[in-house]
């Protein structure tokens, strides 16, 4: 399609707009943990004295470094469990008929758009008696249990794109259904497969309510939460610095895995299988 | 290689609609046979069964002697070859012909061994490395014959494989699917809806409707002695013309005209004790333009038809004509009409038929032309359960399992029993 020139500047006046707004706040993090401590509060984006302090200051501190491989550790495990349950119902969700299908959708749903305050309290009662507040499972269950109903929307619709056919094909060329499931509708459903992953990693790499609420300790406190009591030098100083540093740490992974997935999500990976 | 037999096999859905009615049928080993009917007659569930991707509500399904009735699919030793190809989109030619060779455990090398040597039987070559996003419909499709002949399994099942190709494509893969089956020889079911290909394809041919098996026999025999309505009426391009004829002694009353009864007729008349209304099916070569008949006019008779369309097809003429009465109003036939997918053409309403004359012929739409019509090679059907009516009795009934004759028997007695003919 062709476009005129006043279309393509309206196009990129749009566009620059829609990128400046997300992207400000971004830049503006950091350039904060880029200053040093006296410049702090000049107000200009490019920071007029450069310097590394703050993300050496945050490294230094076991709290953060605690409450990184804490976050990581969460949201992996979350992610690996999601996608792994998560495929299988969807699988079955989208190719088997079984009586409460509709209702068990309808509920998958309904859970993930509970509001999670009201869960917090009850949660932290019930996680107290059993043992699990402040652990990394304690935060791990109550994530899989929101991240699930997303998983398994996105792959469910994923999986009903793939022809039935292929599979049926994969059978009668002798695979069990397991195999056809692994060595057919996996591959064939990647890019659904790794559009959950991110969703549910980034779901709970930044979910903040829970583990403020239910983590007391280095132990299972991830980095949203520990940014919250970062302290700085005494108690007249502002952690400013430091909470932007650490913000652009957390940062990082979310853009690496973004960037690794985004070539596997490719469309029209499917053409080609039936007739097109 | 393997024979398989349907044993009264039936197929049962959970709302009790019946896609396969008690179908028996025996594929002889190395035997190419193909299931033909109308879209929702059965046959492709009648397939799907052999292969193990639908259950099997009722009787037995053998294949090299074995019921196979509770196997999977994997363990049934067939291949298929899909409609839609169902060719793996993120597998290259070689890796998705070589798929059931790996998924068997076959070694890398004797694998590669095969993949080539299947690639080179069908042309495939330099195709190898390509994903099926990257390749024509001809070569998808074969590409998905590939992936059957691999493995050299018991047999092979196909669902209308050429059903997606262009008209000129499916006639070159027709001839090339045959020269496969031959060579290899390798027992295959072949399902389609396409008269055409199931009359030049198939050792035997096993017409279906409604589930049920109407007739099976080779193609020369269907079309020569089709035994019922529906088998006369699918089995033929252009269809077969059905009148309503009405016997007077020795002779048939036609909506144009008389016609002496052949001595082979007027018997299978006799052994039914039918008297009056019959139907009456004559295939449109069984026509000629009264010009060109020689001598032959005593065999039949002629008659002026005013034509309203022609088609010259060069080798031959395509004359429609229209008549006055004798439509055959049979609720089965129209149904029949509409299952065959006939309702469409011009030929099926009833007062319309269709001649195939001598290109010779100098008839014209919009004038009238004397036909002539050989009435000894007419057909006779029963004008309740439609089966052929025959001295030697094999018309009757009109499938092998019976049953489609005596439901319509069923059906005409509750409609009026008084005038049921004794049999």
């Amino acid at each position: 399609m062709q476009h005129t020139g006043k279309e393509k500047a309206w196009w990129a006046g749009a566009n620059t707009l829609v990128i400046a707004f997300a992207i400000i706040p971004v830049l503006w993090i950091l350039s904060l943990s880029l200053k040093d401590r006296s410049t702090l509060g000049d107000g200009s984006v490019i920071p007029k004295k450069w310097s590394l302090d703050n993300y050496q200051e945050i490294f230094k501190a076991d709290e953060f470094v605690n409450a990184f491989v804490n976050s990581i550790i969460v949201a992996l495990v979350t992610t690996a469990i999601a996608i792994v349950i998560g495929s299988m119902a969807a699988y079955a969700l989208a190719r088997l008929e079984f009586p409460g299908k509709r209702l068990m959708l309808g509920a998958s749903l309904a859970i993930a758009m509970f509001p999670l305050i009201s869960l917090v309290g009850p949660i932290f009662d019930v996680w107290r008696r059993v043992g699990l507040f402040d652990t990394r499972p304690g935060l791990i269950i109550p994530y899989l249990a929101f991240s699930l109903p997303l998983a398994i929307y996105t792959l469910s619709a994923f999986f009903r794109e793939i022809p039935w056919d292929l599979e049926q094909a994969a059978q009668v060329d002798g695979a069990t259904p397991m195999q056809a499931f692994r060595k057919v509708i996996i591959p064939l459903a990647a890019p659904g497969v790794f559009t959950s992953a991110i969703l549910v990693f980034i779901f709970s790499w930044q979910e903040f309510l829970l583990a403020i609420s239910l983590t007391s300790t280095d132990n299972a406190r991830t980095v949203p939460a520990a940014l919250a009591f970062f302290t700085g030098e005494s108690q007249f100083t502002q952690p400013t610095g430091s909470i932007a540093a650490a913000a652009v740490v957390v940062t990082v992974p979310i853009v690496i895995m973004v960037l690794i997935f985004q070539r596997r999500i490719v469309a029209g990976l499917t053409a080609g299988a039936v007739k097109g | 290689m393997a024979e398989i037999q349907f044993d009264h096999v039936t197929k049962r859905y959970g709302d009790g609609f019946e896609a396969v009615k008690d179908m028996n049928l025996e594929i002889a080993d190395g035997e190419f046979l193909i299931l033909v009917g109308p879209s929702g007659c059965g046959k492709s569930t009648a397939l799907r069964m052999v292969a193990g991707l639908e259950d099997i509500t009722d009787g037995e399904l053998r294949i090299g002697g074995e019921v196979v009735n509770e196997k999977a699919p994997k363990d049934r030793d067939i291949a298929m070859v899909f409609q839609s190809y169902a060719l793996y989109p993120h597998m290259t030619v070689r890796e998705n012909m070589a798929f059931p060779l790996k998924l068997a455990g076959v070694d890398k090398g004797e694998a590669d061994r095969r993949v080539t040597e299947a690639a080179k039987v069908l042309d495939l070559e330099q195709h190898l490395d390509r994903k099926p996003a990257n390749l024509s419909g001809g070569q998808r499709q074969r590409v998905a014959m590939g992936r059957a002949i691999v493995r050299d399994p018991k047999a092979f099942l196909m669902d209308e494989p050429l059903s997606n190709l262009d008209a000129k494509l499916r006639v070159q893969m027709r001839a090339e699917v045959s020269r496969l089956q031959t060579s290899l020889g390798t027992t295959t079911v072949y399902v389609t809806h396409d008269q055409t290909e199931a009359m030049t394809l198939g050792d035997r041919v096993a017409v279906m409707r409604a589930g049920i098996l109407q007739q099976v026999d080779t193609p020369k025999v269907l079309y020569e002695r089709p035994a019922n309505l529906f088998v006369a009426g699918f089995i033929g391009s252009p269809s077969m013309n059905f009148f309503t004829g009405h016997v007077e002694g020795d002779r048939l009353r036609l909506p144009f005209g008389d016609v002496p009864l052949a001595d082979h007729h007027r018997k299978a008349l006799e052994q039914e004790g039918l008297r009056g209304d019959i139907i009456v099916g004559m295939r449109p070569e069984h026509f000629e333009d009264a010009a060109l008949i020689g001598d032959q006019e005593s065999q039949g008779v002629t008659f002026d038809a005013p034509i309203e369309v022609t088609e010259s097809m060069g080798s031959e003429i395509y004359a429609y004509f229209s008549y006055e009465g004798g439509e055959v109003a049979s609720e089965e036939l129209q149904e029949l009409a509409a299952d065959a997918g006939a309702a469409d053409l011009p030929s099926s309403g009833g007062s319309q038929a269709v001649a195939r004359l001598n290109p010779e012929s100098d008839v014209c739409h919009g004038q009238t032309t004397r036909l002539w019509v050989d009435a000894s090679r007419m057909h006779l059907f029963h004008p309740q359960d439609g089966h052929a009516l025959r001295a030697d009795g094999d018309g009757a009934p009109a499938a092998p399992s019976g049953r489609f004759a005596r439901e319509h028997e069923r059906e005409a007695q509750e409609r009026e029993p008084e005038e049921r003919p004794a049999m």
